[in-house]
């Protein structure tokens, strides 16, 4: 197993002497190698806390994550994360962006370049080089966020939510572009969304997390070939699957709204 | 009809610019050669034009602007070099913070011409002093206002940079100081613009040499025009030094002014 989530929970402190949140019931996850695992479930569930935790950006309240068998300790470059806020360094032009970790890395100049230039062309902003982040729209912004975690070439991909502030054409297009450069190059991919269309046409697999407090629900395996080309958003088996996943998570959704 | 937050065109945001100095003069000139106001007490902006120019081409006034300016980039250079340092220590790590801030939001309200009978008991009156006193003025607040910029800086982008492999150094010099650094250019030119008043009035209370040791002379002489016009200079100075931070500023952070 690349990674693996062992009885992990997260409880948040109440504000002001309310009661504490419990973000995350324990949670048990398995992620085989190049794995494409998509995470749905309603908004406050917990996603993006687990997420977090995977990343090393937040600690479990208890239980632990294993990367290659190691326990994650904090952040790291093994783990490369795609936020769904822009978080391009806007002081940096899109080539510096992306060649951030490569930096921090400490490879030489003429290898950050080329490897730069490879992912310039696999997110398609060739031209966009030397332009600042707040010149690009929201769509090249994340393009170039996928390029910047890609580029450091990170052991697994966290995203969360990536598209979720895009037009519907545009996230099409970016779901085809991630699908793609997963096809080709394979990478263990952990993909947050509220959207179980995307979910379905971009994993191999789906999870879904009850609302509150958060668990794993449902663990559905998505049985359609590779290369996939967005007619399948149209296909019997796609909108079978699609149904069902609707059915589960309007429960958690129901259950949600019946909270507050 | 006056829109909200309506933008104004260029050329008449020039003209609107103008047309209050104009009225200001106006108002003067009225107020002067009208006979409302004393001649003993208020010159008129013709006399004061040619007392500007006799300072200027008799009484070599041009060398007590030099002064005053190199004390003020003095004292400011200073403290700049001392305090942005501090300032983004403070703000990327709180133990530091814990230590310094107390002080130094402390020392920031002693007011910097306080010290000047006592910086003048210790360094004399000479440049020494003067500097001192720009120093006291402006090094905490430099420092406060720095620490409050990188405190500030985006979360976010500090998360983004530890999962691309980032140090915790690496993430206060490549991601808390260029993310700061326009702010923190906003906040020199500001502070700048402060240590025009300490400088004045240290050269009004012991000084040889400068402006404000000439405004100090003029008052006795009752040359109320030489007084406006060494006034007027200090604030055509301020202008000068603020269009040229901000031409800087615009040159060296297009990434934000793009
Ligand atoms: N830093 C935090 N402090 C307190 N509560 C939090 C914090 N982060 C998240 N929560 C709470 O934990 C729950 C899960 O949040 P989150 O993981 O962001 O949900 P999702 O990403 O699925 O929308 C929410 O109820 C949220 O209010
Ligand atoms: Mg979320």
């Amino acid at each position: 197993m690349k990674l693996v989530v062992e009885n992990v929970s997260r409880v948040f402190p109440g504000v002001r002497g309310g009661e504490p949140v419990r973000a995350l019931e324990p949670t048990n996850l398995q992620v085989a190698t190049n794995d494409f695992i998509s995470v749905v479930g309603p908004s406050g569930c917990g996603k993006s806390t687990l997420l977090r935790i995977i990343a090393g950006l937040d600690r479990p309240s208890a239980g632990r994550v294993l990367l290659d068998g190691k326990p994650v300790a904090g952040p790291g470059p093994d783990r490369g994360v795609v936020f769904q806020s822009y978080t391009l360094f806007p002081w940096l032009t899109v080539a510096d962006n992306i060649a951030f970790g490569l930096r921090e890395k400490g490879l030489p100049e003429r290898q950050r370049r080329e490897i730069v230039a490879s992912y310039i062309d696999k997110v398609g902003l060739r031209g966009f080089e030397n332009h600042w982040p707040k010149q690009l729209s929201g769509g090249m912004q994340q393009r170039t966020a996928v390029a910047r975690a890609l580029a450091n070439n990170p052991e697994v991909l966290l995203l969360d939510e990536p598209f979720g502030a895009l037009d519907n054409q545009t996230r099409g297009l970016m779901q085809e572009l991630l699908l793609g450069i997963w096809e080709r190059e394979q990478k263990t991919v952990i993909f947050v969304t509220h959207d179980i269309e995307e979910a379905i046409f971009i994993g191999s697999r789906v999870l879904v997390m009850s609302a509150r407090p958060g668990r794993i629900k449902t663990d559905m395996p998505v049985e359609l070939a590779h290369p996939r080309h967005y007619t399948v958003k149209t296909s019997p088996a796609f909108s079978a699957l699609k149904a069902r996943l609707t059915d589960e998570l309007r429960d958690e959704a129901v259950h949600a709204a019946n909270e507050h | 009809m006056l829109r909200p937050l309506e933008p104004v065109g260029r050329s008449s945001r020039i003209v609107l610019g103008i047309a209050f100095f104009v009225l200001f003069v106006a108002l003067w000139a009225f107020a002067t050669f009208g006979g409302y106001v004393s001649r003993t007490f208020l010159a008129d902006p013709l006399t004061m034009v040619s007392d500007g120019w006799n300072l200027l081409t008799v009484q070599g006034f041009s060398q007590d602007i030099l002064v005053t300016v190199g004390r003020v980039l003095g004292g400011f250079a200073l403290a700049a070099v001392i305090a942005v340092p501090l300032g983004i220590l403070m703000g990327a790590y709180k133990p530091v913070e814990a230590f310094l801030e107390p002080f130094v939001s402390f020392a920031r309200y002693l007011p910097a011409s306080a010290f000047i009978p006592l910086l003048i008991l210790w360094a004399g009156i000479g440049e020494m002093q003067k500097i001192l006193v720009i120093f006291i003025g402006s090094v905490f607040n430099i420092i406060l206002m720095v620490a409050v910029a990188v405190g500030h800086t985006r979360r976010d982008l500090m998360e983004a940079a530890y999962t691309l492999g980032s140090s915790d150094t690496g993430v206060v010099r490549r991601v808390m100081m260029p993310a700061n650094a326009p702010e923190i250019a906003e906040i020199l030119r500001l502070v700048l613009g402060w240590a025009w008043t300490y400088v004045i009035v240290a050269e009004l209370i012991g000084s040889s040499s400068g402006i404000g040791y000439m405004i100090i002379n003029s008052q006795a002489l009752l040359a109320t025009g030489q007084i406006i016009f060494g006034i007027i200079v200090i604030g055509i100075i301020g202008l000068i030094s603020d269009f040229l931070f901000k031409a800087i500023n615009r040159r060296l952070f297009r990434w934000r002014f793009a």
